[in-house]
């Protein structure tokens, strides 16, 4: 069954100069893949990503998910897609400073509009566990490394237990052993999790964990393969 | 709620810019509650020594009357009035006492003594001697006493205008605060004036006084009593109509007043909406982390109406606190040597609640301009920009 599709999406930002980072683009992702999109700084691979996470619009084209295609959403459904259905891990994390390592787990949940109850406390609790930094969750994210607050962000990206997670870079800022124990989180996670991964990534080795690599290219799809995981 | 758990922490989290944005509402409601309190002060004590203890409404005889025949009937009419507290009559007519090798002019007060006193507080002046026992007694003020040199016991023969001198004995001396009424009122009772001038059972006037709070309602009050009668024997005024410079004054104050609370709220309203529209950017990483996150606009605005609404509430109770603190010093510094207050403390309990909501609201409507600044912050901008 397919979550997430992009049917002949064109990106074109218009300033003083128009310029289109994405040309036509079609993909669609079965439920319970794991994918990821390759490409080297600024090929668009960022853009579908927030394409896809309905962060962004696109100029043509259309994305559907869940079969349910999200121009037809007004800016209150959207917000509410997003919180329910797609969990966000970016490259720069961006975690709330004001907040501690569990509060930031939270944040979804509470954003749901659903109370700060034992039973959301102990998922945010087992999902730091997993990520390995439960005894952290007391710490304000600014007193954390890097690796911690990832793993911080990949635990609150799971709290409303999202059909879909999309990664931006997770390991764009990590040096060499933090990305692969993040890439076994994310492994872990594949396992554990019953959700469509997508992540965008220049580091092939990163994307070599993944079921499916897309490759791209100025704003255009040039391969898409399975990698056989 | 999460909106205001997230207005909280960020308030929190700038907290020197908290503490300052509070201050300054502080500050603004203290001079709002001060100069509020201090006007409100002067306007009541003002108020109450040139009409407090006076009639406040009076019917007198039309044209060159002098007497009111049908007194009773006439009370008895307006009786039912809305808004009308006590209702006396008196009996008031010009004489002279001799002093020394001239005369003093004074003024006959024949009074109906019980009435009378609820609205003059006679009795209560009295600071000599006591109040009148008999048709042979009266009643001076301080600076007749004083200036014809004459104590309790004493007789003062009183001259009338058709040549008759009658002589009183002195039963009390009394001191109603105001100077020209101790110097010419000489108090006796009704009928003991209504002999003396030869008015039968006939009064000079009926005077009222309007109930608590409606002092400032005495003209409509007065206007209906004069439909209420419908006689063109009689006419009546109101203490509106003698004290127009009063009046003016007390309009001045109210005004100037409120262009000082106006000019003071707007400035609350300004710097608020300005250091929270300055929030908006110190946090708009994070309003984009929430929005990609999922909170809705809606939810994201509330976020600056609950920061406006928390410092508006925090800032007015201080800034209550200190202004009343400043009154309380202001009048204890500007008292005389004997501790008598220069303007005497009036705290209008209405007043403060009305200045303290107006200073939540104004401060929670100052959040809705960020809140407004703050739908127009697109998550991916935030996400693109790292």
């Amino acid at each position: 069954m397919v979550t997430l599709e992009l049917v002949g999406v064109n990106k074109i930002y218009s300033g003083v100069y128009e310029h289109q980072v994405l040309f036509d683009i079609n993909l669609s992702f079965e439920s319970h893949s794991c994918s990821a999109i390759i490409g080297e700084s600024g090929s668009g691979k960022s853009t579908i990503m927030n394409i896809m996470g309905t962060l962004d619009t696109p100029t043509s084209g259309q994305v559907v998910i869940d079969g349910k295609p999200i121009s037809s959403m007004n800016k209150t459904q959207l917000a509410e897609l997003r919180n329910k259905a797609i969990g966000f891990v970016f490259q720069f994390h961006y975690l709330l400073p004001d907040f501690t390592v569990l509060e930031n787990v939270l944040i979804p949940h509470l954003i749901r509009g659903r109370g700060q109850s034992k039973n959301a406390l102990d998922r945010a609790r087992n999902l730091l566990d997993t990520v390995g930094i439960l005894k952290l969750e007391n710490k304000r994210t600014t007193q954390i490394s890097g690796g911690e607050q990832q793993r911080t962000a990949i635990a609150r990206a799971l709290m409303n237990n999202p059909k879909i997670i999309l990664a931006d870079e997770p390991t764009g800022n990590l040096d060499s052993v933090t990305t692969q124990k993040v890439c076994e989180i994310f492994n872990e996670i594949k396992r554990r999790f019953n959700t469509t991964f997508i992540v965008v990534t220049h580091d092939r080795s990163v994307a070599a964990h993944t079921e499916r690599i897309i490759e791209v290219k100025d704003g255009r799809v040039i391969s898409d393969s399975s990698t056989g995981v | 709620m999460f909106p205001l758990r997230i207005a909280i922490r960020f308030l929190k989290s700038g907290k020197g810019q908290t503490i300052l944005i509070i201050f300054g509402i502080a500050i603004a409601v203290s001079v709002q509650v001060f100069v509020g309190l201090l006007i409100i002060g002067l306007q009541t004590s003002l108020t109450n020594s040139t009409i407090g203890n006076q009639p406040q409404i009076t019917i007198r005889p039309a044209g060159d009357g002098i007497t009111i025949k049908n007194w009773e009937r006439i009370i008895s009419q307006i009786q039912s009035v809305d808004g009308l507290d006590e209702i006396s009559v008196t009996v008031t007519g010009n004489a002279l006492v001799p002093n020394d090798n001239s005369t003093l002019p004074i003024l006959v007060q024949g009074f109906d003594f019980q009435s009378a006193d609820r609205i003059y507080g006679i009795t209560e002046s009295i600071y000599r001697g006591e109040s009148l026992k008999s048709r042979k007694q009266v009643m001076i003020g301080r600076e007749l006493g004083e200036e014809l040199d004459i104590d309790i016991g004493d007789k003062i023969p009183v001259l009338i205008p058709d040549g008759g001198t009658y002589i009183f004995e002195i039963s009390g001396l009394y001191d109603l605060g105001i100077k020209s009424i101790n110097k010419s009122w000489v108090i006796a009772n009704l009928t003991t004036a209504q002999r003396l001038f030869g008015y039968g059972n006939k009064v000079t006037e009926i005077i009222m006084t309007v109930e608590q709070g409606r002092l400032f309602d005495a003209d409509n009050i007065a206007s209906t009593i004069e439909e209420t009668l419908n006689n063109d024997d009689i006419e009546v005024t109101n203490w509106k109509d003698q004290n127009e410079e009063l009046l003016s004054g007390l309009e001045g104050q109210s005004i100037s007043s409120g262009v000082i609370q106006v000019v003071v709220l707007a400035s609350v309203v300004v710097a608020i909406s300005s250091v929270l529209s300055i929030t908006v950017l110190q946090k708009s990483r994070e309003l984009g982390i929430l929005k990609a996150m999922g909170i809705a606009d809606r939810d994201a605005s509330l976020i600056f109406v609950f920061q406006g609404l928390l410092i508006g509430l925090i800032g007015a109770v201080v800034g209550i606190a200190l202004g009343l603190g400043l009154l309380y010093a202001f009048s204890s510094f500007t008292a005389s040597p004997e501790g008598t207050p220069l303007i005497e403390l009036y705290i209008d309990y209405n007043f403060i609640i009305r200045s303290w909501l107006i200073a939540v609201l104004s401060s929670t409507l100052a959040g809705l301009i960020p809140a407004r600044r703050s739908l127009k912050l697109n998550p991916v901008d935030v996400i693109r920009e790292g």
